[in-house]
């Protein structure tokens, strides 16, 4: 599907809303990190980043933070 | 044994619930907090220090959006956001479950407060683009590699724009999908929310699919 195509359609399966997405980034995140099945835990999250570019950019950023972090050493 | 910190929070009423599960440096944090005095100060000053770090580390990268502004002092943003964030965090701490670690949910709050603040500004002295006709070039904008059934969904689409949508959820589609409003700009201009937003723009969503599917074409 073309970019156009896929931004007006949107990911088209159970996805998160904004606030739902936020409440649970962090959980998210830290198990995307640890290698555990992070969209088993919170399903619809994947979907709604799909969907969503403001919550996509704010989930890449706290990977991007906490992964820097990880490999600094810093808790 | 209690400490003083947990004798007070126990005192204050807080949920058993969460107070248990946490690693030992969240407790320690959700204690400190909790806490009266200078030690609560001091992790005060320690909670703001660490979303000045995520507020900063969010400006460095969206800075490339604020190329087109003549004048932006991100430090003075950067502040901003982590003061605001610092209150939300402490408005909220009574949501924290410990599904992450305290320092991970904090950060979120830092860096949602820095990213909202980056899009407004960029969009500061922008036009938004509500026009409903901005639907109508759809086709235009197809890429020259686009087959013939892309062309058709798109064709489809732009007729469940047209006739399947109320007029605020072209509106709010357009505005999100096409032009690239950010929708926390969208939000702000509209008076609502993000969350409410979003929900117009999936029920737009989901009624293009269904206008679709109704002309038996695939979206996958």
């Amino acid at each position: 599907m073309s970019d156009i195509l896929a931004r007006l359609l949107g990911p088209g399966e159970p996805e998160l809303g904004c606030d739902e997405c936020f409440e649970r980034l962090d959980e998210y995140v830290e198990l995307e990190l640890g290698g555990v099945a992070a969209d088993e835990a919170v399903p619809g999250m994947r979907a709604h980043l799909a969907g969503c570019p403001a919550c996509a950019e704010e989930h890449e950023s706290l990977v991007a933070l906490c992964a820097g972090e990880k490999e600094g050493g810093r808790a | 044994m209690l400490t003083r910190a947990t004798v007070a929070s126990v005192e204050a009423g807080e949920p058993a619930v969460a107070a248990s599960g946490l690693d030992p440096e969240s407790r320690a944090w959700l204690d400190a907090l909790r806490g009266q005095g200078a030690e609560r100060e001091a992790a005060v000053a320690r909670l703001r220090e660490l979303l000045l770090r995520a507020a900063r580390f969010e400006l460095s990268r969206r800075r490339a959006q604020l190329a087109h502004l003549r004048t932006v002092d991100a430090d003075d943003l950067a502040e901003q956001a982590a003061d605001d964030a610092c209150m939300s965090v402490l408005r909220r701490l009574d949501d924290f479950r410990g599904a992450s670690r305290f320092t991970t949910w904090a950060y979120k709050f830092g860096l949602y407060e820095a990213a909202t603040r980056v899009r407004r500004l960029a969009w500061r002295d922008r036009e938004i683009p509500l026009e409903p006709e901005a639907w109508a070039v759809l086709p235009d904008r197809a890429s020259p590699q686009s087959d013939a059934e892309q062309t058709e969904l798109l064709a489809v689409v732009q007729d469940g724009i047209a006739s399947a949508l109320t007029p605020h959820q072209r509106e709010v589609l357009v505005a999100l999908a096409l032009n690239g409003v950010p929708i926390d700009v969208l939000a702000e201009r509209l008076a609502t929310t993000r969350g409410a937003l979003y929900k117009t723009l999936h029920d737009a969503r989901r009624k293009l699919r269904a206008h679709v599917a109704e002309r038996g074409l695939a979206t996958t």
